[in-house]
């Protein structure tokens, strides 16, 4: 057995009512590591020969929560939810931050499988080998945090129950949905302590098509055995070490960047991508420092960087907002994209988008959409149920963010992420709306522009992506750069926090890795044949699609039209991307990855990696 | 005696700045476990809200209370740090001393029914050292002086409701 796996996983079938067991051999998890590259094996075993007919939102598809070898060692503990995505149809792997992935471990199996749907509201308990799926009717349509405070102490209050000699009981890790998950929104996120999300890919509606409201686990095992425990000691040293010398993240997380991705590099949304600079200096992170952050260092299991802030407003109109201080994506989605400025209404945005379990990208994407609609004139007041949705108005954006939620009225129709909602509104005015859609493949792109070139992703970067428009898996050349997605499914496969990695050396990670499992494993292999294998198949699941839409990479694999417009303001005012630009470098990319000049992975490709069966299913495609 | 009760040394905690990062933990269990093992560290984060994370862990209570519940003589005192050493030979797990513990601090390990209490690993606290070397400074060695220590020896819930009420607000406790 490879050391740093539980060695089992659970599978637990909705419909049935049933436990099992799964176990993969030493070949797949070598192969497939763990986190996304796992759970992209496990798709395409399982739906791939149906994969065009399955429903993300239907009981076929699995909901995945995967572990990694390196989850609890390297510091920074997540885990990775997957599964087929009702945004793009194809499989994101999703992480999230927390102790679940250790408590998981913890109770000896590395990840868990949910299958089917249940017929009434559920929620998973797991402690160690005892498992229940319990009833959930009285957690259902509870926000996030009623739900946290509620399974914790019913969680803790059943552990004393059974357990009565123990002592107090820890609490269980616990992931679950808000009401938007519930109700099946495309933006809806799996969330974790109350804020912390796993948004990409939509899995919050795939957990509710379910109806499995939450997973609380407690596990009282030790973390694996691993190979090399003082090469593990010294590597989390050397992560650490590393960490606390990075003033940037350690003091302010990525929350500077509210402030300077606009003022900048030009690159941050601005009231839906009409702009992407901004000099306000109302939002300069010192303005959070002072007024919200109510701690300065917050963090899960076993971060040195502690990159989180708990923010609360203390007074005025949004009195009673908490939220891990907004990082830059929400400063971003939930602040300027929005129009708005200040510290105190992100933070109350932030709240209400957590209250509801939604995911804080997607969701400001599709409210900057539906207010770019508004300040056209094609969705009015009456559309909108009478909210008069004004850039900057906090309150607006909430009760239409509630409307999402919930399914009401025009958030029915906006609940099914910007892409989808775009098709719909367009055929509703008979207006081709799809200029405004800031998406790509059906997922809003992170907060970080192309246009001006001074951020970090290519103009090809989103284009190209297996994962759409998520700004944690770009397209980059050389494949092997720290940025390249490539390198990120390594992060996200061995299932740990990417941002206790930068500032080190690129083959560290690859080091830890083998201090774990015991087993040797190059920067260039990765890249060669491992990465370029899960990296295959997520294309390949992304191109078949379906049911509902399918991308043809000839006009998807491209830039949301927003992106071709001249920067209309900031120093870099008139910088434009030229399409033509954008095509020679996907071609110049295709070729890397072994993709035809279509964008369709090529024959000789996937036999060379041995994914004949990936490559017979690609035919229809050619 | 007085040279003595000089030597000896008290944790102290200030817990509202604690991150939840759980390193304590990790360097407790590597410590006394030799692997990462949460559950059967002597020091514990809880988290029964999101946001007030705290250590939980041995006071050293001035009159150990614990140590004279025990019904089979398996707590001590150790001379040379102060802390509750558990033999754990005699150690029946019957959870007495936990009664006895107005923080309800010991728990039992997960593994051998035997009582867990910080030892203050011989003098030399390995969660003290991670807390510090993060910055976080929750964690602090002091000279033990004549206090009272045991007002530290509280229980979760009552932890928890205080600390959501002051980093919170007014209505922070119904978070817990």
């Amino acid at each position: 057995m490879i050391r740093g796996y539980a060695g089992k996983f659970l599978e637990v079938d909705l419909s049935a009512k049933s436990f099992k067991e799964v176990k993969f051999s030493d070949e797949v998890l070598k192969d497939y590591v763990g986190g996304r590259g796992l759970a992209a094996k496990i798709l395409w075993d399982r739906l791939g020969s149906k994969w065009e007919t399955i429903d993300p939102l239907g009981p076929e598809n699995l909901l995945l929560f995967l572990t990694g070898p390196l989850t609890g060692f390297f510091p920074g503990g997540r885990i990775c939810v997957s599964g087929k995505s009702p945004q793009s149809n194809g499989v994101v792997g999703s992480t999230v931050g927390g102790e679940f992935g250790v408590e998981l471990k913890c109770a000896g199996y590395d990840g868990i499988i949910v299958a089917g749907e249940a017929e009434k509201p559920v929620y998973l308990f797991v402690k160690d080998s005892d498992l229940e799926i319990r009833d959930a009717s009285h957690i259902w349509g509870l926000d996030a945090k009623q739900t946290t405070a509620v399974l914790t102490r019913e969680c803790r209050e059943l552990l004393k129950a059974r357990y009565p000699q123990k002592g107090e009981w820890k609490e269980p890790s616990i992931l679950y949905i808000g009401p938007a998950g519930e109700n099946k929104v495309r933006t809806a996120a799996v969330a974790a302590k109350w804020s912390h999300a796993a948004g990409y890919g939509g899995y919050g509606a795939v957990m509710g098509s379910k109806r499995l409201k939450a997973i609380a686990v407690k596990g009282t095992g030790p973390l694996p055995e691993v190979a090399d425990l003082e090469g593990v000691k010294t590597l989390m040293q050397e992560v650490c070490n590393n960490a606390y010398e990075s003033e940037l993240w350690r003091r302010w997380g990525t929350g500077s960047a509210g402030y300077e991705v606009g003022a900048r590099t030009s690159s941050e949304p601005v009231r839906n991508w009409q702009e992407e600079w901004h000099d306000e200096r109302s939002f300069g992170v010192n303005e959070f420092e002072n007024r919200v952050w109510v701690k300065q260092y917050w963090g899960d299991f076993g971060c040195p960087t502690t990159c989180l802030k708990l923010a609360v407003v203390r007074s005025g109109r949004f009195k009673g907002a908490i939220t891990d201080n907004p990082d830059y994506e929400l400063q971003a989605y939930l602040g300027t994209n929005l129009g708005i400025f200040t510290p105190e209404e992100n933070v109350f945005m932030a709240s209400v988008i957590d209250d509801l379990g939604l995911c804080g990208i997607q969701t400001g994407n599709v409210l900057g959409f539906a207010a770019e609609l508004f300040q056209r004139g094609i969705l009015t007041k009456e559309d909108l149920d009478g909210i008069e949705l004004k850039w900057g108005d906090a309150e607006a954006f909430a009760a239409l963010a509630k409307k999402i939620a919930y399914r009401e009225g025009i958030g029915n129709i906006l609940a099914e992420g910007t892409y989808r909602a775009a098709l719909k509104i367009g055929e509703m005015k008979g207006v081709d709306v799809m200029p405004y859609a800031v998406q790509v493949k059906g997922i809003g792109v992170g907060a970080h522009g192309i246009r001006s070139e001074k951020d970090y992703p290519e103009i090809y970067s989103y284009a190209c992506s297996v994962q759409g428009g998520d700004h944690t898996s770009t397209a980059c050349m050389p494949l092997d750069d720290f940025r390249s997605e490539l390198m990120m499914t390594f992060h996200d496969s061995g299932v740990y926090c990417y941002f206790n990695v930068f500032g080190l050396s690129r083959t560290l990670v690859f080091n830890f890795y083998k201090a774990v499992t015991g087993i040797e494993l190059t920067k260039e292999d990765w890249v060669a044949t491992k990465a370029m294998k899960i990296i295959q198949l997520q294309r390949a699941m992304l191109l078949l699609g379906g049911p509902d839409l399918k991308w043809n990479p000839e006009i998807h694999d491209d830039n949301p039209p927003r992106f071709y417009e001249p920067l209309p303001s900031g120093p870099l005012k008139g910088k434009a991307i030229e399409k033509a630009r954008v095509d020679e470098e996907k071609r110049r990319y295709y070729e890397l990855v072994g993709w035809d000049e279509r964008g369709i992975p090529k024959s000789e490709t996937l036999r060379r990696l041995g994914l004949d069966d990936v490559d017979k299913a690609l035919e229809k495609l050619r | 005696m007085a040279s003595e009760k000089r030597a000896l040394i008290w944790i102290a905690r200030d817990l509202s700045k604690c991150s939840g990062c759980r390193k304590c933990e990790v360097a407790c269990s590597l410590f006394h476990e030799k692997c990462i093992w949460p559950e059967a560290s002597r020091i514990r984060v809880f988290m029964l809200a999101p946001g007030i994370e705290f250590p939980h862990f041995c006071a050293q209570c001035e009159d150990y209370p614990c140590v004279e519940a025990c019904p089979v003589n398996a707590l001590s005192v150790s001379k040379e740090t102060g802390a509750v050493i558990v033999d754990s030979n005699t150690c029946i797990g019957c959870g007495k001393c936990i009664d006895a513990c107005p923080g309800r601090i010991p728990h039992l390990h997960p593994k051998g029914n035997k009582i867990l209490i910080c030892d203050l690993c011989g003098g030399d606290p390995q969660c003290v050292k991670v807390c510090q070397e993060g910055l976080w400074n929750v964690l602090r060695i002091v000279p033990r002086g004549n206090y009272s220590y045991k007002l530290y020896a509280r229980t979760p819930e009552e932890i928890a409701r205080d600390l959501a009420a002051k980093i919170f607000g007014e209505d922070g406790a119904r978070y817990v």
